[in-house]
């Protein structure tokens, strides 16, 4: 007899009660090796207005392509102080920004090998289970042999991939958007 | 080449879709294009794990940590997390928030005009122990109006928030109190299609748990998604 998972519901307006003591929004400190970026960026609801309360979080592997979990027994090296995760509110002025280092490659499907990328999580009021999607980085050659990238039609890829930004170099730009002609990809996981 | 064993997609109508147009906020924020279907990969079955080292030792107790205690009736919300294949998912990190007994949040956003609690703060934290039991000890949550539609009220309840082993695994819900007269009302709670999920969302009153002069006991078990059978080498 198997058991069905419980159903999701909204964080609601106030999760920063529950939420805040766990903000990681610096996930690479110091004696963590890797190529530094920053990560900003802002989400527009179905109006395009900036939403002000949404938190996300942010999964990935290490400068290696090593996720820190029992199931990756890849023969790479681990960093100790380097997790993986991280929890970034959308501020009061509406952009998020989080500091981290671009992963290595990680193993795909059919023998793959995955282009870098961050696993995130969108939570806010009105969305009722999380909404799941990909950051990848710019000027990267793995991104045209991407197994997931390539599931995703040609003319929305470029929502998924961070944007470099003029003047700043190691900074990237990458918005969520809900809905319109430039809604991000979101990938169904089943949650 | 192994292929990497995903988790069992959810039973139809047990999980919300995204838009759920009486409750007004999903309108404008569930995305409307399909979402994209991609196998699982090292990446979705891997996630962060928190051992019992990131909760403080009063974390579970949310009446605990102010100069007096709070108002409000104490008491003490416990049960179980397992997977869809009744496996209990030890270490695993439960996080709450809630309103306060007189049903305001801690919040800036939260203008209801009801009081805050100097002795209540609404959020708490435990981990799961090896039969994947959680205990918290707080005051029952009191119902608030919202601005959902006219005259809207939310019934009671107490906000989860859970990792389980792997990315894939994250679920954020709400427990409901039995008996409270708003749940069928309550556009948030009908946002699964499926009855019987939907009611599953409502914690039992327990008498094992209740603890004499003390406090009443609610048992809410929480369920995250199992793995699916591990594939055959390829």
């Amino acid at each position: 007899m198997s058991l069905q998972a419980t159903t999701s519901q909204t964080v609601g307006p106030y999760f920063k009660i529950g939420l805040d003591w766990l903000h990681r929004d610096n996930l690479a400190g110091e004696g963590v090796s890797g190529e530094r970026v920053t990560i900003q960026g802002r989400v527009f609801d179905g109006d395009g207005v900036p939403v002000p309360d949404a938190i996300l979080e942010i999964w990935q592997a290490n400068a290696h392509g090593k996720y820190a979990h029992p199931e990756d027994t890849q023969d790479k090296p681990l960093e100790p102080r380097f997790t993986g995760y991280g929890r970034v509110p959308v501020a009061a002025d509406g952009v998020f920004r989080f500091a981290t280092i671009k992963p290595g490659p990680v193993p795909g499907p059919e023998g793959s090998e995955q282009a870098p990328h961050l696993l995130v999580s969108v939570f806010m009021r009105g969305v009722l289970r999380r909404l799941v999607t990909r950051i990848y980085f710019p000027d990267e050659p793995r991104n045209a042999t991407d197994f997931v990238l390539n599931l995703v039609e040609p003319e929305r890829r470029s929502t998924l991939i961070a944007k470099k930004t003029a003047g700043s170099p190691g900074t990237l730009e990458w918005n969520v958007v809900l809905q319109g002609p430039d809604e991000t990809v979101f990938f169904d996981l089943g949650l | 080449m192994k292929r990497v064993a995903g988790y069992r997609a959810p039973y139809p109508g047990t999980q919300p879709n995204h838009l759920h147009s009486p409750y007004v906020s999903s309108i404008k924020r569930a995305p409307t294009k399909p979402q994209v279907r991609i196998p699982y990969t090292l990446s979705e079955v891997t996630g962060p794990s928190f051992g019992p080292e990131v909760v403080a030792p009063k974390a579970s107790d949310l009446t605990s940590g102010h100069s007096g205690e709070p108002l409000g009736e104490r008491i003490i919300v416990s049960g179980r997390v397992l997977d869809e294949n009744s496996r209990p998912l030890a270490n695993t990190l439960v996080e709450i928030w809630q309103a306060n007994a007189a049903g305001r949040y801690r919040h800036a956003v939260d203008q209801h005009q009801a009081p805050l609690d100097p002795n209540f703060t609404g959020s708490g934290q435990a981990v799961t122990d090896g039969e994947g039991r959680y205990r918290f000890v707080t005051i029952r949550p009191g119902e608030y109006p919202w601005r959902n539609h006219y005259n809207a009220w939310r019934p009671a309840h107490i906000h989860f928030s859970l990792f389980g082993p792997a990315f894939a695994t994250r679920l954020v819900t709400q427990m409901y109190f039995p008996g409270d007269p708003l749940i069928p009302f309550d556009p948030i709670f009908n946002c699964t299609a499926d009855e019987k999920a939907r009611n599953r969302l409502i914690s039992a009153f327990d008498w094992e748990t209740t603890l004499p002069e003390h406090a009443l006991g609610y048992k809410f078990d929480i369920i995250l998604r199992g793995r699916e059978a591990t594939p055959m080498e390829e």
